[in-house]
């Protein structure tokens, strides 16, 4: 029997945000919901191809770690990872010219939709494959630690957000590299988007501790349950760790109860997630429970949302029409990459 | 000139690296207070610290994938496989991260780290520790591959290698730490893409690397009593092979022979072979032959591990039958 999970409640003191600190957080939200919803359009009519994994309903946990990071700060994804791509600012443009395999796109279509890369705005990756990027997280803020103590250099004190799905916890990368972000304070977060499902997978039937955030007790590191629909929620626990790594006080482990809205990718047929499941956590759609936030906190008001709305609406319109207008690479090209020359 | 063992070579590479620029660490197991499982990385940490020549826990994967991050944020990492079979258990981040990461990103990002340490078969270590994945590993994208054999070749290869901006597998032998050379006192490096003519000759063109190098010269020394004056190529470069050198010897002699430690199917003599018809067919007086290690588990009884590898003899009676050869 699947026990249903129980939402911790959101026990800190109410986020105290700005009315543009809330603009800023709902419009990163649309962004990566519109975007997506975008990606599945143009995949059945075919523009996209492959295996393209959707990130509707999880926006509260891309928005709320990364909108509470620095911009040098680093984050590594998996291979659902446009969103991630793009609360990290990689232009909207260049990741939908990716999924359509364009030179323009961030990955220069080489990557395509599960890896999407940009050094420039410090995204160390999407990865196809369960548990291999947390090892590279974990390198990037070995190096933020080795610069600011083997190198001196006092304003080496980057963050690294390290973004995965409850079934990857089962992986043994995972725990090796919690072993070895405590062992050495590494300044990073693990940020385990718990969706209840690896592909057709029920979490409960995969991990004999279904509780991810209780094994950061087995390491001795700071571990932390939030309610993943939440962005503001999700946003207060990560200022917390982010806090806590810059002060070289190590990693904290933070799983997020959230849930996809699609698919596991849009070549799932969605089959064994219960309709009543679904409908559960629709209603708790972070967009709108965001937008009724802003609303009853007066914040903001139905036009400045509307006109967001509209705003996005017109960007990834503009994305698509650029992607699908951007040169393919070149056959000279093939080569190209292999090696730094 | 001071003479120098190889295992010192080595560190004294990692040294002068490390020296040089301050980005260039050492991670693996046993690295630090141990001082490597070859004594490569002897009392690097007292004099860098811990976090330079960093020990790790047993979690290979783990801790290549985190040099893999390491490095794309600008770090140069230098990662000892304590053997390296144990690579196997990383090929997933040397594949994937190491290897192709930078084709997949686009250019994003480029992976300057090094993989080194002992491979090869040694004393009765048995099957696991007696591995050479340097086959395994050729086909992936984006790795080069080198193979060094002597101090000199060693050392200056292990300089290079950490200033590529590549990642760089790095095969020592575990039968070779102890071999001592005159090295200069000035700095030099090797580059990473040449093989190395080791005797200048006329009849057949011996094709090795690493150990077999050894096994080759001492098969030489028998041949050259027989008035027999093979040319012997030590590759050091097995990605890329370097076809310059090996296109101009095989114009000169016409006739190949490689000697390898890799298993005969799917080992880099293969790859070899395959590369010489593609390009050298009209070349050739005969066909080339593979002198390579038997395709089984290496045992741990000494003589069946003898068995397994080419010896001497061997070599000197291949290339006597080929030089007869009448065309």
């Amino acid at each position: 029997m699947v026990q249903e999970r129980t939402l911790p409640a959101f026990h800190g003191t109410p986020a105290q945000i700005t009315r543009d600190e809330g603009l800023m957080l709902y419009e990163d939200m649309v962004l990566g919901r519109y975007f997506e919803d975008k990606c599945a359009e143009m995949y059945y009519r075919g523009k996209m191809f492959g295996f393209v994994h959707l990130y509707n309903g999880q926006e509260a946990v891309s928005t709320g770690v990364i909108k509470a990071m620095r911009p040098d700060d680093y984050a590594c994804s998996t291979y659902r990872d446009h969103v991630h791509a793009l609360s990290m600012g990689v232009p909207a443009r260049q990741v939908m010219a990716e999924l359509f395999g364009k030179e323009a796109g961030c990955s220069r279509g080489r990557g395509g939709s599960m890896h999407l890369f940009s050094a420039e705005h410090h995204l160390l990756g999407g990865f196809a494959f369960i548990g291999e990027g947390i090892p590279v997280a974990l390198g990037a803020a070995f190096q933020s630690r080795y610069r600011r103590e083997a190198m001196g250099d006092a304003s080496a004190n980057q963050v690294t957000a390290c973004f995965f799905g409850d079934g990857t916890t089962n992986n043994g990368q995972f725990f090796e590299c919690l072993n070895m972000a405590a062992l050495w304070k590494l300044p990073i977060l693990f940020v385990v988007e718990n969706n209840k499902w690896a592909i057709g997978m029920a979490h409960e039937r995969a991990s004999s501790q279904p509780e991810i955030y209780r094994k950061a007790n087995a390491f001795g590191m700071a571990g932390v349950e939030v309610d993943g629909m939440d962005v503001l929620a999700v946003r207060t626990v990560a200022q917390t760790a982010i806090e806590r790594a810059r002060a070289g006080e190590g990693p904290t482990l933070i799983e997020c109860l959230t849930y996809r809205f699609r698919g596991h990718s849009l070549a799932d047929p969605d089959e064994l997630r219960s309709k009543a499941e679904k409908e559960v956590w629709l209603a708790r759609d972070p967009l709108k429970r965001f937008e009724a936030y802003l609303l009853e906190q007066n914040l903001a008001n139905e036009s400045e949302l509307k006109a967001i709305r509209q705003k996005i609406q017109t960007e990834i319109d503009e994305a698509v029409h650029f992607a699908e207008e951007a040169p393919e690479p070149t056959p000279e090209d093939l080569y190209r990459y292999v090696f730094d020359d | 000139m001071a003479e120098t063992l190889m295992f010192n070579a080595l560190r004294e590479a990692l040294d002068e690296e490390m020296e040089r620029d301050a980005t260039v660490c050492v991670l693996g197991e046993d690295v630090g207070h141990y001082g490597g499982s070859y004594k490569v990385t002897k009392d690097l940490y007292k004099k860098y610290g811990e976090l330079r020549v960093l020990d790790t826990p047993i979690a290979e994967n783990s801790f290549t994938g985190m040099a893999v991050g390491a490095a794309m944020t600008g770090l140069r990492p230098i990662i000892e496989g304590m053997n390296m079979g144990f690579l196997l258990l990383a090929f997933n981040q040397i594949a994937n991260n190491a290897g192709m990461l930078r084709y997949t990103s686009g250019g994003n990002y480029k992976i300057p780290m090094v993989i080194r340490g002992p491979g090869g078969v040694g004393r009765q270590l048995g099957a696991e520790h007696s591995q050479r994945l340097e086959a395994y590993f050729q086909a992936v994208p984006g790795l080069k591959i080198v193979a060094c054999s002597t101090p000199y070749n060693a050392k200056g290869l292990l300089k290079s290698a950490i200033r590529d901006n590549n990642p760089v597998l790095f095969f020592e032998h575990v039968l070779l730490y102890n071999l001592k050379e005159d090295l200069p006192n000035h700095e030099y490096l090797v580059p990473l893409n040449q093989a190395e003519v080791v005797r200048p000759g006329n009849d057949v063109t011996i094709l090795t690397y690493s150990r077999m190098r050894h096994h080759v010269m001492q098969a030489v020394k028998s041949l050259e009593k027989k008035g027999l004056d093979p040319e012997v190529i030590d590759l050091i470069s097995l990605k890329p092979l370097d076809f310059e050198t090996i296109g101009t010897s095989l114009r000169k002699t016409h006739r190949v022979i490689v000697v390898e430690e890799c298993m005969k199917t799917g080992g880099i003599g293969a790859e070899i072979i395959a590369s010489i018809n593609d390009r050298f067919f009209d070349e050739l007086d005969a066909p080339v032959v593979r002198l390579s290690s038997q395709d089984i588990p290496t045992p741990y009884n000494g003589k069946l591990e003898s068995l397994t590898i080419v010896q001497p003899q061997q070599i000197e009676a291949a290339v006597e039958k080929m030089a007869a050869l009448q065309v």
